[in-house]
């Protein structure tokens, strides 16, 4: 049986060709994560990208004396995980399930090798990933900006 | 003249009126919410969107949106943030002081000519109290409006203001409430982003719909780019703007927003109207 | 007020030596009368008791930053033009007292009370100044509030206008369509008729209390050569204008030019000392204070002028939204120039050229204005904030 129904549903890959989501429904797993529990944690080999269909994750990081740090939160539609293409392929964040999470954890290698062998579906896939970098990039870009600050700290 | 304002006023705008202070909430830890009370045989009656000036006795005035439900009588609310003398001593006032007041000034959103449709209030930190009303109204009238939406951002969960209150409207059927921060401790169970990326994944029909928005300058740049790629026309989005405001009534000149003057043709506009002014620097 | 009649029916003349008998006359209705005098080198506006305080045989040089007064070879007593204030100084005090507030027995709020000793004449107001003087009506007076203070002093005031014998080294009322003909606006207008044997005021009833006035001063019915010389004078006035400036479109010119590499130039001259802003009849900005006594009982509210060159003028959240000497000036020309029609429904200038005159750099509107319209920007600089 293969994930391809679901696939073509998630919102990431639904505007793709039904052949290159045919190709990905290779490299895909269903998942489910308990909530509370981890997805990734940070320093592990990165070999997956998740396609969240159901729940909401973290993305946290801890530092000594301020705990940890929830930098990002999402939920269905969603998703986490570029470090699968990028060297050297090693989670930057820990990843945790808030709620119940369903998802599709698409393989790094598996990917990687598809993409090769299909030049197309590799442009395909690297536009969508850099859509949604640039989207994460002004996010962040807008929170670095600290648009609610404190003024008596920022007044200079 | 603006197609938001207001009938004329009859007091001298440089003479305050002695309000009283009925309660002072804490909100948060630099913001504070005054219940004030008008004299007894002043009539005072506002639209959401508009705003009072405060006096702090001896030290200056500060306009203050009015942040309270506009069909309860009685005592007006003013969610005060702690910026800098002013309204400092604003935050200080305790139950029996008296405080000056002149208003209401300004234009206020166009609530009526939403009807029939979604209306989607999009606030981002001290926002949240000039739309409260407005959500006071759409609530008290619910059975006009199409989805109700509320799309709130803070800096962090603490800094959230009117909690309880949003729990309560959260747990109605009939709007949808989404609270966003920038940043959390570990054990936040809400979201973690910002407002703007909220658009793309609530669920209302563009087309129709009008944005009511409150919150810092860039903030809501960026969600104005975020309402205008999801379809919704320039003219149906509203934007809650400031500038130094001195007399409120139109001719000190410090309030200037190229053609505006924001005491008079705002703090609520039409984004049509705005967009080319907001695109320059240092207007 | 009722608009003098156009065909010189019912225009008067007066000799220069009565003149003293219309100010007295003035003076028994219970004015006091303000007119142009000479003080530390300038002509200014102040108090006068009768027409000995004129600048008689007085004239005035004007350019860019360049002020000088120089003796005429006749004894004119209007033959200059105007100087470093304005009637505003008048009308609009550079400092007021607006409410008074209590906090001993309760919080209780006044207004000042009465504002000035007596009504003003004020004599010798140039039709530049009479338009200057509505803009600021529409300020004040026009908007859903009255300004109390500008109210009390402008209410019942007496003009006598003038129309001027020579245009000045900056002025460029033609241009904006604001003289040098007094059209309207006062109670009696006057040209001054001087040459070889004559010294007369041809005499242009404005409104009937002016009629009035003018009925306790020997004069009589002007004769039709006498309105032609002084429409002669006002013509060759009109002819001779020391600056022009072209205000065809001149709002959306503007607007479309907001980040026209001019502004970087003209800021680097600009000083942003805020002189233009002060000697400019029209400029209102002022700030709020709020002032409380050592008691800490009594407290008071005060204005004062204030300037869009200042940097805490559009102080917010910590810093000002205009930090550049670019962004300053381009706020206060495109306000007086263009914005000033969308927010009060004409322009801001009248072309009297007091900001040429008394910019110390001698910064030149007129020639700004031309700079931008001559040099369309390269299309990567284009604002574009259209109409409002």
């Amino acid at each position: 049986m293969t994930l391809e129904p679901l696939l073509r549903d998630h919102p990431f890959l639904k505007d793709l060709e039904p052949e290159h989501q045919a190709l990905l429904a290779g490299c895909a797993m269903n998942v489910r994560f308990g909530a509370g529990s981890f997805l990734f944690r940070e320093g592990d080999a990165a070999g997956q990208c998740f396609l969240i269909r159901e729940g909401k994750i973290s993305l946290e990081i801890a530092a000594p004396g301020r705990g940890s740090i929830i930098v990002q939160t999402l939920g269905a539609g969603d998703v986490t995980g570029f470090s699968w293409l990028l060297e050297p392929h090693q989670w930057q964040f820990d990843g945790r399930a808030i709620e119940p999470v369903r998802a599709i954890a698409l393989d790094g290698t598996c990917l990687r090798g598809k993409c090769a062998d299909d030049p197309r579906l590799g442009f395909e896939l690297t536009q969508l990933f850099a859509r949604l970098a640039i989207r994460r990039l002004q996010a962040t870009r807008l929170r670095l900006l600290d648009v609610y600050g404190n003024v008596h700290a920022s007044a200079g | 003249m603006h197609p938001l304002a207001e009938p004329a006023m009859s007091a001298p705008w440089t003479v305050p009126a002695p309000w009283r202070v009925t309660a002072a909430r804490r909100e948060s830890a630099d913001t504070v919410t005054l219940e004030l009370e008008p004299p007894a045989e002043e009539d005072f009656a506002f639209r959401p969107g508009q705003f009072n000036m405060l006096g702090a006795f001896g030290v200056g005035e500060v306009p203050i949106s009015i942040s309270g439900d506009p069909a309860a009588g009685g005592q007006v609310l003013h969610t005060i943030r702690d910026v800098g003398m002013a309204t400092r001593a604003l935050c200080a006032l305790e139950p029996g002081d008296p405080v000056g007041v002149r208003g209401p000034y300004g234009t206020s959103w166009p609530l009526e000519a939403a009807e029939g449709a979604d209306v989607v209030i999009i606030a981002g930190g001290i926002g949240l109290p000039p739309v409260r009303p407005a959500v006071y109204h759409l609530l008290a009238h619910r059975d006009r409006y199409q989805r109700v939406v509320l799309l709130y951002g803070a800096r962090t969960p603490s800094d959230l203001l009117f909690t309880d209150e949003l729990a309560g409207w959260r747990s109605r059927f009939d709007v949808d409430v989404q609270v966003t921060v920038d940043a959390a401790a570990g054990g936040w169970q809400g979201d973690v982003g910002v407002v703007p990326d909220l658009i793309a994944t609530t669920r209302f029909d563009p087309a129709t719909a009008t944005a009511f928005m409150v919150g810092p300058e860039i903030m809501m740049r960026f969600t104005v780019r975020a309402l205008l790629s999801a379809g919704v026309p320039e003219d149906r989005i509203f934007l809650s703007m400031e500038r130094n405001m001195q007399c409120a009534a139109a001719m000190c000149g410090h309030c200037q927003l190229g053609p505006f003057l924001v005491c008079r043709d705002g703090p609520v506009f039409c984004h049509r109207s705005l967009a080319p002014w907001l695109r320059l620097r240092e207007v | 007020m009722t608009q003098a009649p156009a065909d010189g029916e019912g225009q008067l003349v007066m000799a220069r030596g009565h003149l003293d008998r219309m100010l007295e006359a003035i003076t028994r209705r219970g004015f006091r009368l303000i007119g142009p005098t000479v003080r530390d080198g300038a002509i200014v506006y102040d108090e006068i008791s009768s027409s000995a305080d004129l600048p008689a045989g007085w004239t005035d040089e004007q350019d860019g930053g360049t002020y000088r007064l120089r003796s005429r070879d006749d004894d004119a007593l209007f033959g200059y033009n105007v100087g470093p204030q304005s009637w505003k100084r008048h009308l609009f005090p550079p400092s007021s007292l607006l409410s008074r507030a209590r906090s001993d027995d309760g919080l209780s709020f006044a207004a000042a009370g009465g504002q000035q000793a007596a009504p003003m004449a004020f004599i010798g107001v140039r039709s530049c100044e009479l338009h200057a003087i509505a803009i600021q009506d529409r300020v004040f007076l026009g908007g859903r509030h009255v300004d109390p203070v500008y109210a009390d002093r402008r209410e019942g005031a007496f003009i006598v206008a003038v129309n001027c014998g020579q245009a000045g080294g900056t002025c460029f009322c033609v241009s904006m369509q604001t003289g040098p003909r007094a059209q309207s606006g006062f109670d009696l207008a006057l040209t001054e008729l001087l040459d070889d044997g004559r010294h007369d005021f041809l005499v242009e009833i404005g409104t009937a209390r002016g009629a009035e006035v003018m009925s306790e001063v020997a004069c009589r019915a002007a004769p039709t050569a006498d309105v032609a010389a002084a429409d002669q004078i006002i013509q060759r006035t009109a002819a001779s204008m020391g600056r022009q400036m072209d205000t065809g479109g001149i709002k959306d010119l503007l607007y479309e030019n907001f980040e026209h590499p001019r502004w970087e130039e003209v800021a680097g001259r600009c000083l942003a000392c805020g002189n233009c802003t002060m000697a400019c009849p029209t400029c209102f900005c002022f700030s709020v204070e709020n002032v409380s006594d050592l008691t800490g009982t009594q407290a008071e509210l005060h204005r004062s002028w204030d300037s869009c060159f200042t940097m805490d003028h559009s102080y917010l959240h910590g810093g000002a939204v205009r930090v550049t000497n670019r962004s300053r000036y381009r706020q206060w020309m495109t306000h007086k120039l263009a914005t000033w029609i969308d927010q009060f429904g004409t322009s801001g200038c009248v072309g009297c050229g007091r900001c040429i005159t008394w910019c110390p750099v001698g910064i030149d509107i007129t020639e700004e204005v031309a700079a931008i319209r001559a040099e369309p920007p390269d299309q990567a600089e284009g604002g574009q904030p259209g109409d409002a």
